[in-house]
């Protein structure tokens, strides 16, 4: 059973050898189809699992815990996994035909399944130390997807993700430093029970900001966020697309993880800083948006506000609040990556992802035009497709708590984010090409337009599903809310003691 | 800028590094060593070698690409960890054989073994990959 936890891990790593080693024949590219695939049933089983017993956790080497590395699922980890899988194998998918010979021979492949491992690895450890060495895994392999091919735009945008990701790391370990000095422990479940004993709670505290920050500027929380609108629209799309599906999400994650978890002393402090960080982002992110004039931009700056609704929902810090915080990460995900590969396939039959320079992709294109609808309005939160449920959860979790203000703010940005997209369809949809240019699908091969439209139609077919049957989602998010809410089951299952 | 002394004594300190390097993975484990000191003390080896003569021919005296070698390392090394799950234990548990056991006196072999060859690879690769690249460039 222990090695349910290390598949979402083993897979991905011996996928990426395999497929590194394979680079310059066509039989890199089919390992990673085949890698990600048994990724997506590995994930499928953990779920099943996960669902069955309650939380599971492995010892690694069999060290027990808290002296060894442990991995873990909750139904958080393990529905975050599976997400992972899906969002990788449709990155996969669309890169076939994305991602030319060139930098498949660079070793596309390896990277993006080293991705996947680091984001795995971080979904599924219990020890904080390895969470940083997962973060570590992405950061680098992140790095290397986004320069590939290294054009001048694109090292551009490397250098300050690289910079301003390193700084959080930085922290991050920092942080790391001091929570062990103060505790003893890096276990997660052990630190549960370590920081009730600790009497110091105001340095407790100032350790908390300091992960605060770490996380913040992975999850691009206000003011940390300067890096991601500065990078993600220069790599090639499937590349924006995975880092706009998974990668602030990680940060989501190891903040809604801590600050359930571990950071839980002085929740009227801590989580009222989160509150406003997340209200601030939401308002930010959705007027950069606002002023964009570019496909992937106008999107860039989408991820940073509705990274302010997710942790608007942990910051409530109610089973609610939580449950909404859950449900918009698994939402978020899927409709933000297909959002990133509409985004891509308008720019290669229009030529462009400037606004200006596209054109006539509804008159021409009108099946990429409703594939673009349904992710655009889910975003926005509209009936009855996924994120209207998300929005909704968020919102009434602020509005049991009586905070008017908060709740008004996002409801307004999710007008202004509807803005937006008719921003995007007023000038990439409705009018003509500006150079005249027929902008039709059918002008793809077969094989590439299969390619393009399989995951945009399975991630689009997955909104509408969970948006017409939100009752299982909806429950689901709601055990997995009550297991962050009250660890015991995670952290026995981990010591193997009762708290 | 060829140097005969360089040259001369890059034979004979490569080989001796290299035989050194096999000597330093294997002492590993519960004695200062291991897959990373030995991985880098090889690849020194081969930097002496490419100083000496040049990237193409320490190249081919390698045969194999290095950044190849760097990931096989890391296959080999997550092979180590998987041998755990034959003998029913979780993940990277080691496994251990003692052969010709006489008193003793034994062979110890195990999987933690299998893993520093990995990390070997993956140190020799990874080092002789950045060195050959920067070389190129000069």
């Amino acid at each position: 059973m222990s090695w349910l936890l290390v598949y979402p891990i083993l897979i991905p790593l011996l996928t990426a050898v395999l497929s590194y080693l394979f680079r310059n024949s066509p039989a890199g590219r089919w390992i990673s189809v085949a890698g990600t695939v048994a990724l997506l049933l590995a994930s499928v089983v953990l779920m099943s699992e996960v669902l069955e017993q309650g939380v599971v956790a492995a010892q690694m080497s069999n060290w027990q815990a808290p002296f060894g590395i442990t991995l873990v699922a909750d139904l958080l980890g393990a529905v975050m996994v599976v997400i992972t899988a899906i969002t990788g194998l449709a990155t996969v998918i669309y890169s076939l035909s994305e991602i030319p010979e060139r930098l498949e021979r660079l070793g596309f492949h390896a990277l993006l399944q080293t991705l996947l491992m680091g984001v795995c690895g971080a979904f599924v450890t219990g020890d904080l130390f390895n969470l940083y060495v997962w973060f570590e895994v992405m950061l680098i392999s992140s790095f290397g997807l986004l320069v590939l091919g290294a054009s001048r735009e694109q090292l551009d945008g490397g250098i300050k993700y690289v910079l301003l990701n390193l700084v959080s790391t930085i922290m991050f370990l920092a942080g790391t430093g001091l929570l062990y000095g103060l505790t003893g422990t890096l276990n997660m479940a052990d630190l549960h029970l370590a920081v009730r004993e600790v009497e110091n709670t105001g340095l407790l505290t100032t350790i908390a900001v300091i992960f605060m920050v770490a996380f913040g500027v992975k999850a691009a929380l206000f003011p940390l966020f300067f890096w991601l609108p500065a990078s993600y629209h220069t790599p090639p799309v499937a590349v924006s697309a995975i880092f706009a599906g998974l990668l602030t999400k990680v940060g989501v994650y190891a903040l809604i993880r801590m600050f359930t978890l571990v950071f839980d002393h002085d929740v009227a402090f801590t989580h009222t800083i989160l509150l406003w960080a997340a209200v601030v982002t939401m308002v930010t992110g959705v007027l950069g948006a606002a002023a964009m004039n570019d496909f992937r931009r106008i999107l860039s700056f989408h991820i940073i506000s509705q990274i302010g609704y997710m942790v608007l929902g942990l910051a409530l810090y109610t089973p609610l609040g939580l449950m909404g915080a859950v449900f918009y990460l698994v939402h978020h995900i899927i409709v933000k990556a297909n959002l990133f590969f509409v985004a891509g396939v308008a720019k290669r039959i229009g030529g462009s992802t400037d606004l200006s320079r596209l054109g006539g992709l509804y008159a021409h294109a009108p099946v990429l035009a409703f594939l673009f609808l349904i992710p655009a309005f889910s975003l926005a939160g509209f009936p009855p497709l996924s994120g209207f449920w998300a929005k909704y959860v968020v919102v009434k979790a602020a509005l049991d708590l009586e905070m008017w203000f908060v709740a008004g703010v996002s409801l307004a940005v999710g007008l202004l984010t509807i803005f937006s997209m008719t921003k995007i369809w007023g000038s990439a949809f409705w009018p003509a090409h500006p150079d005249g240019i027929k902008p039709r699908l059918s002008d793809l091969p077969m094989g590439d337009r299969m390619a393009l439209m399989l995951p945009i139609v399975a991630l689009a077919a997955l909104t509408c599903i969970i948006g017409l049957f939100p009752e299982s989602f909806v429950l689901f998010a709601e055990r997995a809310a009550t297991q962050l809410l009250d660890p015991t089951d995670y952290v026995t299952t981990v010591l193997g003691v009762q708290p | 800028m060829q140097s005969l002394i360089l040259t001369t004594t890059t034979r004979l300190l490569a080989a001796l590094l290299l035989m050194f390097s096999v000597y330093a993975l294997l002492r590993g484990h519960n004695l200062p060593g291991g897959g990373f000191i030995g991985g880098l003390i090889g690849a020194t080896a081969f930097i002496l070698y490419t100083i000496a003569t040049s990237v193409d021919e320490a190249q081919a005296a390698l045969r194999v690409d290095p950044s190849n070698l760097a990931m096989a390392g890391l296959g080999v090394a997550a092979l180590g960890g998987i041998g755990a799950g034959f003998a029913g234990d979780p993940f990277f548990t080691g496994q251990w054989l003692f052969l010709f056991r006489d008193g003793d006196s034994y062979v110890p072999l195990s999987t933690v073994l299998v893993f520093d060859i990995g990390v070997y690879m993956a140190v020799f690769g990874g080092i002789l990959t950045l060195v050959f690249a920067l070389e190129q460039e000069i």
